[in-house]
This record gives structure tokens, sequence and C-alpha cells, in this order.
């Protein structure tokens, strides 16, 4: 500290010769927005690549240039739409099923709070939210030591029970592809998920369950006129926030758990931006599907913003 | 207070206990059978005979999976870009937070904009990467840290923190002459450590479990990291086991600790998640006060 106080004198004159400090400052935060400006703005000049046929290793102008060709094709050409067809309904039906099962986590909440066990309930909220700081990678290690068809334990129990005669690759199937998914993400997410719910119950006025109690309500009665109110708006933020993801159902998951045989039912929009920009050959059409699909997802924020604004008074961003 | 127990409450709290207990132990198993077949006889549990509890303890797969060509440099590479990806990510967001909260900087509400905004909007993964290939962050380190330096969320954190702080602290610095700096370092810094160290924790784990950025980024093998190797591992049999008769398996004719297929994926998987099993119970409260922070917007 002693440099600052001995040269306190000089230095404010100093500073006050050199810029102004408003442009001192800005000039600080200059690096950070130069970082944010190339990773998260220059991107959307990647769109360009959507109006030429562009192949990777190729300069831009040196390949054709054909407009809005990819965007017609997505409802003009019958296989891209059928592809485009499919992979919405994949994006959409795991997004709906995700959307149904976010009152798993509210029912998590309000029946653990009904436990009084405080130890109990610490080593549950503990063990439970394990599997959410866990990678999708290390999900599907896990279910490849419980699902593979070789030495993989749910075979080992089968057929040791006499329900199989043989081992059956579960992983590698294509029936009930949504369901599993669904199941993986509320294994890994149930217990973090409820951590919210959890707290606003705390939140909740213990005096509103003591007067309940007098008046003579019971167990259930105080769960469904007390504490479903108390935590409704905190669901209602994270439902309008799921809506507004509706089409960002992301790619980890369903990139590690594909195969040839799930591929079908697998592929949600970003998987399929991936399997065909990256791996396949139409570069520029994944282009055009990932960039239609950035419009709608900014048109689904908006509209969960403003229906939140509409129902409750309060915007989500 | 002392509630009235009838026979449909004493049922409840059964099925209630017993609902929480199933699903602990379903949420804790998968990490137990992972573990003890990796200090099981690895012969035993390739014939998938381990299924309880352990068989003929060793520990001898956790040094072998280090002779595996790469690993070793995965595991760097993973060390590495927690390391200084937290590093960058705490220090980044502490300063620019803090920057953000003085009124006098210019266009401070546009710039704070700015940043913020893109929380809520992305270009798409095809188009980011074709200006990742352009900025060559392709087969580069950098690609790790750089981008995540700027993290709106954890920005709006800080800046909500400085901003409850009393501002004498920091003028009263100011009249001792002290720089924006000095006073960043000094006196903002040790101030704001409860949430730093929640957002440290945060990005600590994110960067450990980062997977999909080096599928899209990186081709060249020094550049992978754990999660990507044991994604690979997992998928690719037939490389598998190549990678383990390279790793001089065929000198050892112990076959309880020869390697096999099953003891490289369950070895790997364990060195994968045995930082979170030994950081998460510690930081489970800093956990939850993040998601709790995060839900008081900024």
């Amino acid at each position: 500290m002693e440099p600052i106080v001995r040269a306190s004198g000089e230095s404010v004159v100093r500073r006050s010769r050199g810029l102004p400090e408003r442009y001192r400052l800005f000039l600080y935060a200059l690096p950070f927005i130069v970082l944010v400006f190339l990773f998260s703005y220059l991107p959307l000049y990647g769109w360009i690549y959507s109006l030429y046929n562009y192949r990777p290793g190729f300069k831009l102008s040196d390949t054709p240039f054909v407009g809005l060709q990819w965007f017609r094709s997505i409802f003009a050409n019958p296989t891209q739409t059928a592809e485009v067809g499919r992979v919405m309904k994949n994006t959409i039906a795991m997004s709906s099923l995700g959307i149904l099962t976010s009152v798993l986590p509210v029912a998590f909440a309000i029946l653990l709070s009904e436990i009084r066990a405080m130890r109990f309930k610490k080593l549950v909220q503990i063990l439970t939210t394990l599997p959410n700081f866990i990678s999708w990678v290390l999900v599907y290690a896990i279910a490849f030591a419980m699902f593979n068809v070789d030495n993989g334990l749910i075979n080992k129990i089968m057929i040791g029970l006499g329900w199989q005669d043989r081992g059956i690759n579960y992983l590698a199937t294509d029936s009930h592809t949504w369901l599993a998914m669904i199941l993986w993400g509320t294994w890994k997410g149930l217990g973090w998920g409820a951590i919210m719910y959890i707290a606003a119950i705390t939140s909740i006025d213990q005096e509103l369950y003591d007067a309940a109690k007098v008046d003579g309500a019971g167990r259930f009665r105080m769960m469904w006129n007390i504490t479903v109110p108390g935590i409704l708006p905190t669901y209602f933020v994270l439902l309008m926030l799921s809506i507004a993801n509706f089409i960002n159902n992301g790619m980890e998951q369903y990139f590690v758990f594909q195969n040839p045989i799930n591929k079908d039912h697998i592929e949600v929009l970003d998987l399929y931006v991936y399997n065909t920009g990256m791996l396949g050959t139409n570069f520029s059409f994944a282009t055009a599907v990932s960039m239609l699909k950035s419009l709608i997802s900014i048109g689904l924020l908006l509209f969960a913003n403003r229906l939140s604004k509409l129902v409750r008074g309060e915007s989500i961003i | 207070m002392r509630i009235r127990r009838s026979m449909g409450d004493r049922t409840f709290m059964t099925l209630n206990y017993a609902f929480f207990v199933l699903f602990t132990l379903l949420c804790v198993f998968p990490f137990y059978y992972l573990f003890i077949n990796t200090i099981s006889s690895n012969d035993l549990s390739a014939r998938g005979l381990v299924t309880w509890y352990p068989r003929e303890i060793h520990f001898g797969n956790y040094v072998q999976i280090l002779k595996l060509k790469g690993l070793s440099q995965a595991a760097f590479i993973s060390v590495a870009r927690t390391v200084v990806g937290t590093a960058a990510t705490v220090l980044g967001s502490a300063f620019l937070g803090f920057i953000f909260t003085k009124r006098k900087m210019w266009g401070r509400s546009f710039w704070y904009r700015f940043v913020v905004v893109t929380m809520y909007f992305n270009a798409g993964i095809i188009p980011w990467y074709v200006i990742m290939m352009k900025l060559h962050m392709t087969n580069n380190f950098l690609a790790y840290v750089l981008p995540t330096i700027v993290s709106p969320f954890y920005i709006i954190l800080v800046k909500t923190f400085v901003e409850s702080i009393p501002e004498v602290l920091q003028e009263s610095a100011e009249m001792d002459g002290a720089g924006t700096m000095t006073i960043f370092t000094r006196i903002v810094l040790p101030l704001i450590m409860p949430i730093a160290a929640t957002i440290a924790i945060f990005a600590a784990v994110s960067q450990w479990n980062s997977f999909i950025d080096t599928v899209f980024l990186m081709t060249e093998q020094k550049y992978y990291t754990l999660q990507f190797v044991l994604y690979k591992y997992l998928n690719e049999s037939n490389s598998l086991a190549a990678i383990i008769r390279s790793g001089g398996g065929t000198a050892n004719i112990d076959l309880s600790k020869m390697q096999t297929a099953t003891s490289v994926r369950t070895t790997v998987s364990m060195v994968v998640v045995i930082p979170i099993l030994f950081v998460y119970p510690f930081f489970q409260r800093f956990f939850v006060k993040g998601i709790m922070i995060g839900a008081v917007k900024g």
C-alpha cells in the first residue's frame, strides 16, 4: 500500500494530464469487447456461406454463388424436406418430453421437503445432484457399463434371472430412443433440477403451514394449497426458459448416444447440422439450416419473454 | 409440533423414504460399479463376473493406463485447460464486471448490452466453426481458453455483487491516488472472493467436462482431452484393442492384470470422474449458491 500513499499527490496530477477517465475505462474493457466480437458476433458473418455452394478447403470466391437455393431446397427438394421434417420431429419430441417431465423436479422437491430427518435429506441432495456434474461422455460410459452386450450389468442380471437367454445390445437399438434419452436426461438432471424448488419451498412462510394445521388441514391439503402455489412462480420462469430453448436441445447427449442404428430417431437439429455439415458434404445446406434455427430460437425467446410479461408482468431476459 | 399420524400418513412416509433411497442408489451405484470393476481382476471383470463387490483386488490398472499411447498427454491437456481456463474466466469476469460498474466509462450501457446479449443468440454451430477455423483456432490450445474469458452470465454476477459493496471503499482509495488497476487488485478482488469462488467452481467443472469443442476443432491427437479419449475408447473397440497391444500387454501373461477393453474403459472413466467426486461434496454449497444467485436476475 505504501507507494500509493506516498505518490498520491503526483499521481492525481499525472492522471488529469493523460487520457480522460471515461476513455481510459473503455480501453480497459476493449480487449474483452474484441474477444466478444470475434467469438460471438463474427460468426454471424459465416451466414453468407449459406448463399454459396461452399466446400471446406476452397476459397469462398472460388465457389459458385447460389442465392437462396439451399433455403428453397428445404421446402422444395423432397428428400431434404423429408430429412428436415424427420429431424424437426425428433427435436420437437425431445423438447416436448422435456417440458412434460419438467414437473418431476417439482414433485421431487415437494416430496423431499416432507422428510424431516435432516441428515438423510442432506445426503439425498448431495448424492442425487452428483450426476449433473459429470459430462455426457461419462454418462455414456456408465450406460455402456450397464447395458453393453458382452458384460453389461443389465444383461448379466436378465440372463441370471432367466428372463433373457443371451445378451441384448440395448445401446444399438432404435426402439424407444426418445424415451431412453429422456430417462438419461432425468437421471442426470432430476436432483439438480429440484434444488431451485427446494429453496423456494424453504422460503415459504412457515406460519402458513401452522395456520393450516390449526384449521385441521392434513399433509396433502397443505402440499396442494400451500407448497404448490408457493413454488409456482419459480416453475413458471423455468417453463418460459424451456419454451425459449425449445429448439436448442443441444447436441452433446445425442452425439454421444448416436449410432448408425438409432440415428433416425436421435438426430436433433444441432446433431443433424453437424452430421451433414461437418461429416457429410453439404456444408452450405447445413449452414442454411443452422441459420434458420438461430432465427427461430430468437423468435421463441422473444415470444416467451412477451408471454412472461403478459402473465407475470416480469420479463425473463 | 406433533402431527397426527394416520394410517395413510404412515404409508406415505414409508413410500417416500423408499423412493428416495432407491433413487439415491440409482445415482450412486453406477460409480461404485465402475470403481469395483477397475480394482478387480481384469479377467473376471471382462467376463462380467464382478457385479456387487470387488474380486481379487489390485490397483495395477491405474498405473497401467498411463502407458497407453496418448493418455497422459490427454490428461495433461485436460488439467491445463481446466487450470488456465478457470483462471482466465474468473479474472476476465471479475475485471470486466468491475469495469462495467464504472458509470464514467464511455458508452458503458451500450457495451454492457453488447456483451450480455450474446447469452441469448448464437450464429449456429457451422458458421461458428468456419470463423474459428479462420481465426486459426483449430488445433490450437487457445481455442479452449480464449472463448471462455468473457462469460456474460458471470459478468452479470460480478457486476451485481460489486454494486452491492459500499462505494466509499473505492472512493477513499481513489482519494489516496490509487488507479483503476490498484483498486481492482487491492480492494475489489479481495471483496468479491465469495462470488469468484463460485464462478471458479462452475468454470472448472465445465472446462473439465467440456467435450464438443474438441470434436469440432481438434484433429491432432496432442490436443485431445480425457473426455474425448474416453469417448473414442467407448466407440472404437478395434483401435482400442490395438492400443492395448502396443501398450506392452503381451509381455504380461498374468490374465488378472492384463489390460482388456473393459479394464481400459472403466479405468479411464474413473480417472475422468474422480476429480469431480472429490471436489463435489466439499463445494456443493458453492454450487447451490451459484444457482441461487443466478436465479436473481442481474
